[in-house]
């Protein structure tokens, strides 16, 4: 199998895997804007999502997205570990126009992971999990609505720490995205000599514009708004 | 008086493929700003051979940046601090007075150390050998004009053929990938008629035999551009995906 047996093979599984992430983080972030100026909206939205079998087609997709994501990740980073050899260099110096991101994009991974868990026992697990074990205790327990997506965020991002935590995580993300997303590209060869630096501006612009809309929630609350 | 350069050399010491290796600390002193690096390293064997010292082992031959057989990892560059040049085009005037210089090897799993400095880069050889190549049928020579190549294919063909297989990518690349060195081989054939014929077969088989020899799997950091001396392009890279998926896509 080309897949898995061949260099460039991984490399499309990594590239394809990571261009799903990439759409799934473009849709993720423009429905969390809404919140900013509608929690009615942004309950609405949460709603339409919920449980419904679309959306556990598409959560089950998401996560079979990042597993393979992560699996070829490690698979990739241990093959490229033994392909440098026993003896590591006494003196390594960055070359001009490499970008810090893409020789860090294993340890930018691993930050995001960590703070991916952090963030499905913040929103995931009060939200869709409930729904699917159908709330047992939660609203005998006094909880609020599973859907009352605009509550949870009121509530966590209330916190400082919190904000400034999701603020971390985002820009560890968007370190990722910078190299990401112009590498995905050129990983399926959609690259050229006179794209190759327009495709890194765009794919910039396109991961800044993402974090940007992520991380207008946390900074409003730091900037003492609130959403209900 | 000239103004001379007190130097420090670290050198990575090597007996052999099995043997572990470490730095010998050597002190050069008087050497002349115009002198080239691999010349400073004569004058540096000179002096251990006057010792009874045994000499520093070093690939190099032809001096003048076309054959690719230098290769020196020098203060955290391959090919040393300058750009777009091979080591045996390194002068001296790049370093100050009194500067430490930390020359090692190529370290990579698929180019195993011979001895000091030299690396064995036979792994180029058999990839080329895999199918860097166009079968040709002998017979009459045919007329130059006959086929005609577009500019824009011919000049990027050109500048894929620039490579002379030094293996300063694999020594620069984080992930010891050999796919600068992969793509210019193939980009160069792939882009003319002549080799066109070939394209698909010839991405699978070299891209195999890179794979069987140990080498690394890209991860576009484009360090290997970065350090090339021949300023081979990255967008090359970009074609060799794009013939190999489309070739297994077609199997």
């Amino acid at each position: 199998m080309w897949l898995i047996h061949s260099s460039i093979g991984r490399k499309v599984i990594m590239s394809v895997t990571g261009i799903f992430l990439i759409l799934f983080l473009t849709f993720h972030s423009i429905m969390n804007v809404t919140v900013l100026f509608s929690a009615q909206v942004y309950n609405d939205i949460c709603e339409i999502l919920g449980a419904n079998w679309y959306a556990i087609l598409g959560t089950g997709a998401l996560a079979l997205g990042f597993v393979l994501h992560i699996l070829y990740a490690l698979y990739l980073t241990l093959l490229n570990l033994k392909a440098r050899g026993k003896d590591r260099y006494a003196v390594t110096q960055r070359q001009e126009g490499v970008a810090w991101a893409s020789k860090n994009m294993f340890v930018l991974g691993l930050i995001i992971f960590g703070f991916l868990v952090l963030h499905l026992f913040n929103f995931w697990a009060k939200m869709q999990l409930v729904e699917l074990t159908h709330g047992h205790g939660w609203v005998e327990a006094g909880l609020p609505n599973p859907q009352e997506g605009a509550f949870f965020i009121n509530e966590l991002f209330s916190n400082p720490v919190y904000s400034i935590i999701y603020i971390v995580w985002l820009a560890a993300l968007w370190f990722h995205l910078t190299h990401g997303v112009w590498s995905s590209l050129q990983s399926i060869g959609v690259n050229n000599k006179t794209w190759l630096p327009r495709v890194k501006c765009v794919a910039n612009v396109y991961s800044t514009i993402i974090i940007i809309l992520f991380m207008a929630i946390p900074v409003y609350f730091l900037l003492g708004f609130r959403v209900l | 008086m000239e103004k001379v350069l007190n130097l420090t050399l670290k050198v990575w010491r090597q007996n052999g493929p099995k043997v572990k290796g470490a730095f010998e600390t050597y002190k050069l002193d008087g050497i002349s700003p115009d002198c080239s690096f691999l010349e400073m390293m004569d004058i540096l064997n000179e002096k251990l051979i006057s010792e009874h010292k045994e000499p520093v082992a070093f690939d190099h031959d032809c001096r003048e940046g076309i054959c690719g057989m230098c290769s020196m990892y020098i203060n955290g560059h391959p090919h040393g601090p300058d750009g777009e040049i091979t080591t045996c085009q390194l002068h001296m005037r790049n370093f100050k007075d009194g500067a430490t210089i930390t020359i090692e090897p190529w370290r990579s799993a698929a180019f195993p150390v011979i001895k000091d400095l030299m690396v064995d880069r036979g792994a180029f050889d058999k990839i080329i050998q895999a199918g860097g190549y166009v079968s040709v049928n002998t017979g009459g020579v045919p007329d130059g004009n006959a086929i005609p190549i577009p500019k824009p294919a011919a000049d990027e063909a050109m500048d894929a053929a620039s490579c002379i297989g030094c293996g300063a990518c694999v020594a620069a690349c984080k992930n010891g990938s050999a796919m600068l060195f992969l793509s210019a081989k193939v980009s160069q054939l792939a882009l003319l008629p002549q080799g066109r014929v070939e394209a698909a077969h010839r991405a699978k088989a070299m891209l195999a035999k890179m794979d069987e020899l140990g080498f690394g799997n890209c991860t576009n950091t484009g360090a290997c551009e970065a350090e090339c001396p021949k300023n081979v392009s990255i967008s090359h890279i970009a074609r060799l995906n794009r013939e190999f998926i489309s070739a297994k896509f077609k199997d």
